[in-house]
């Protein structure tokens, strides 16, 4: 019995293990991205994500004061100054005086110049090189120090991301494309998916399967003949025509969705409706809307997260000027132009994965449920 | 502020618009063909052929629009030149099949094809299996899922810090090389070696993919009856073989549905490779090589036969799946 109750619990543990790893290897990406957008450029260039909250040590060359400056005390020649500029903190954690063995002493020891000077620093900073001879040259002695800054984040970057690289006005353009084109589908699904799942008509079974058909439908296809039938039709590239393109994309899966949940709904409650005389209008309206919540919820995270997420028909039936431009597109062009500025790019995509993840977590129920009833069987 | 007007009027236009077409064309069905008088029989018999075709209406009219139409256009397209201004037969098709990028944009998506299915699918199966029997399996499935809600641009981003490259002896930003480094090799430019990059930009797609993978297969093993599972633990089955002899056949099905709809998936990916290298260094796809003839060569003829090719890769599980739905109507 033993036995049998030790390997049980190994398994637990080997279950929780790969688990963990799981997890951990999936989260450590983003956490990446969040916290590099809360740290400044020399920090992120300075050293990885992973020690933004460790102190950061930085090897710096620091060049003390030129000989004219030493003064004469106790029968040495002095020289006293900082290592930091004013306004800057941090602590000297080591010290050298040859760029081959930069953090050689620890702080407030003394080190010996090759020039036979003494040097020391303390780790608030304050160095201080003696000579028992005068200074010669003109130029002050090169050393070398290790720094600790201390860990620092902030919340800079954001401002600078939403205000003057346009991130704001993309954010608000987003929200343009993507309410309406998330609203207006599921009426016009839902009136559909009522006709295929309750009303006797020839040709059902044929619409359904069409229906199943465009589901997969690359939208690789759809590019050019739409743009140049917007562009005929006069609509260009505007709103509207991104809007009505979201929904022509979005209808088959919303169609998909909403015929198979009303389908479930038990046919009893809609034959005595219509024995009472309602007509079909008004079953719809009062009886098979308000029941399908959960599936138009689903559809509505679906197609939110699709169009706020989306690039590729943002691109070509949008604009990219300033009132027309995207977060995504936005996000891209960043990637092309500021590729090695991270504080900017891992700011810009946190905020535009921001929105999407908030709703993710809050809904995260309707769209299991959606994904479960979505997947063709 | 005007575009907010814009989208705010869109939105009530849009929704009193529907409400008020279906809820107007029912009303004059109705008085055209009213359900009483001497052919009350006759005209409820009429109405009711014709009122479902007043809701289907705007539906079918939109998907006619923006997804049929579009396929005979296409097809149309490929057989004209770069401006749509004469025929040239299948010269875009001839062109296609010796092009050196569409090779290798084909050979790539076909890569794609096996790797990131066949990835997302066992991380997903081993995900829902191991998520399923902790007592903090919600977190879990929670975070392992939560890719699934990030662009694929962000996602673009967050792996592009990961595959970051600085000159050796500066420090590594990219946790991919300060692993490298730490482990006494030399820091690469990932994204720029043939052959390693490609795979490179599929972890990006297994990550986005392996939740949606996990949540259905996590269902799946969860319907699986009782019985059997008891029957195996009684016989002794250990629990390796328990679960691969047991559960994993009876949900062969889901597995397929998961494998399937990710290579949807995987046949219209644009972002990752257009944000990441933008078909560079050897790792064009299709969609992406489209979207470049398409906009960079304004060419609409071969954009056009690119754009068949990924349909025509895609048919046969159009095909599938719409027998697979008519066989469960049935």
């Amino acid at each position: 019995m033993d036995n049998i109750a030790g390997t049980r619990s190994r398994l637990v543990w080997a279950v929780n293990l790969s688990a963990a790893a799981l997890v951990i290897l999936w989260l450590l990406p983003t956490v990446g991205l969040f916290v590099s957008s809360f740290r400044d450029r020399d920090q992120i260039s300075a050293s990885g994500w992973w020690s933004a909250l460790s102190s950061s040590e930085q090897a710096v060359q620091v060049r003390a004061s030129p000989p004219d400056t030493a003064v004469q005390a106790e029968g040495l020649f002095v020289i006293e100054g900082q290592v930091f500029e004013a306004g800057q903190s941090g602590a000297v954690a080591a010290f050298g005086t040859s760029s081959r063995a930069p953090g050689e002493f620890a702080a407030g020891e003394t080190a010996k110049t090759a020039e036979g000077y003494e040097l020391t620093v303390t780790a608030d900073g304050s160095y201080r090189l003696t000579s028992a001879t005068a200074f010669e040259g003109t130029r002050g002695e090169r050393f070398f120090v290790t720094t600790e800054t201390p860990p620092r984040l902030t919340f800079e970057n954001y401002g600078r991301v939403l205000g003057a690289e346009g991130i704001g006005r993309s954010f608000l353009n987003t929200l343009t494309v993507t309410i309406p084109a998330t609203v207006i589908p599921i009426l016009v699904a839902a009136f559909a998916a009522y006709a295929l799942a309750w009303m006797e008509f020839p040709g059902r079974s044929i619409l359904i399967a069409v229906v199943v058909g465009l589901l997969v439908v690359p939208l690789q296809l759809s590019l050019i003949p739409l743009l140049s039938l917007h562009n005929q039709i006069g609509i260009g590239k505007s709103y509207i025509g991104i809007w009505l393109a979201h929904t022509g994309f979005g209808l088959p899966l919303a169609i998909y969705l909403l015929r198979n949940y009303m389908v479930g709904l038990p046919r009893e409650i809609i034959e005595s409706a219509r024995v009472d005389g309602a007509t079909d209008f008004q079953i719809f309206l009062k009886i098979i809307l308000p029941l399908s919540f959960p599936a138009l919820a689903s559809f509505a995270i679906f197609q939110f997260l699709w169009t706020w997420n989306d690039l590729l028909v943002a691109l070509v039936f949008l604009g990219n000027t300033e009132d027309q431009l995207v977060m995504t597109g936005r996000l891209s062009g960043l990637m092309g132009s500021r590729g090695g500025d991270w504080e900017i790019l891992a700011t810009a995509a946190f905020i535009s994965i921001a929105v999407p993840l908030v709703v993710f977590f809050a809904m995260q129920k309707y769209l299991v449920r959606g994904l479960l009833a979505g997947s063709v069987k | 502020m005007e575009q907010f007007v814009l989208a705010g009027g869109t939105i009530v236009v849009g929704v009193f618009g529907c409400i008020g077409y279906f809820f107007l064309s029912n009303m004059a069905l109705d008085a055209i063909l009213p359900p009483r008088g001497p052919h009350a029989g006759r005209n409820i018999t009429r109405a009711n052929a014709i009122r479902p075709w007043l809701f289907l209406l705007p539906a079918l009219l939109l998907l006619a629009v923006y997804l049929v139409y579009p396929v005979f256009v296409s097809v149309y397209l490929s057989f004209r030149d770069a401006s749509d201004a004469r025929w040239v037969g299948l010269g875009n098709y001839a062109w296609l099949v010796q092009d050196a990028k569409f090779r290798e944009a084909m050979v790539n998506n076909l890569i794609w094809l096996v790797v990131v299915p066949a990835l997302s699918t066992l991380f997903g199966l081993i995900a829902a299996a191991v998520t399923d029997r902790i007592r903090w399996g919600n977190f879990a499935k929670a975070m392992i899922f939560m890719p699934m809600a990030i662009s694929m641009i962000g996602a673009a981003v967050i792996w592009k810090l990961v595959y970051e490259f600085r000159d050796a002896g500066q420090p590594q930003i990219g946790i991919l090389n300060a692993i490298v480094v730490a482990m006494g090799g030399e820091p690469q430019t990932w994204l720029t070696q043939p052959g390693i990059n490609s795979f490179l930009l599929m972890i990006v797609l297994v990550w986005v993919q392996t939740g949606f993978a996990m949540v259905i297969l996590s269902a799946a093993l969860r319907g699986i009856p009782e019985e059997t599972v008891e029957a195996a633990i009684l016989d002794g089955a250990s629990p390796l073989q328990l679960f691969l002899k047991i559960k994993v056949p009876q949900i062969w099905g889901t597995i397929l549905v998961v494998w399937t709809t990710i290579t949807i998936t995987v046949l219209k990916v644009f972002d990752i490779v257009y944000a990441m290298t933008n078909g560079q260094w050897g790792t064009q796809v299709l969609a992406n090589l489209m979207y470049d003839w398409m906009f960079r060569a304004n060419d609409t003829g071969r954009a056009s036969t690119v754009a068949i090719v990924i349909m025509l890769l895609v048919t046969p599980i159009m095909v599938w799946n719409i027998r697979n739905a008519r066989k469960e109507m049935r």
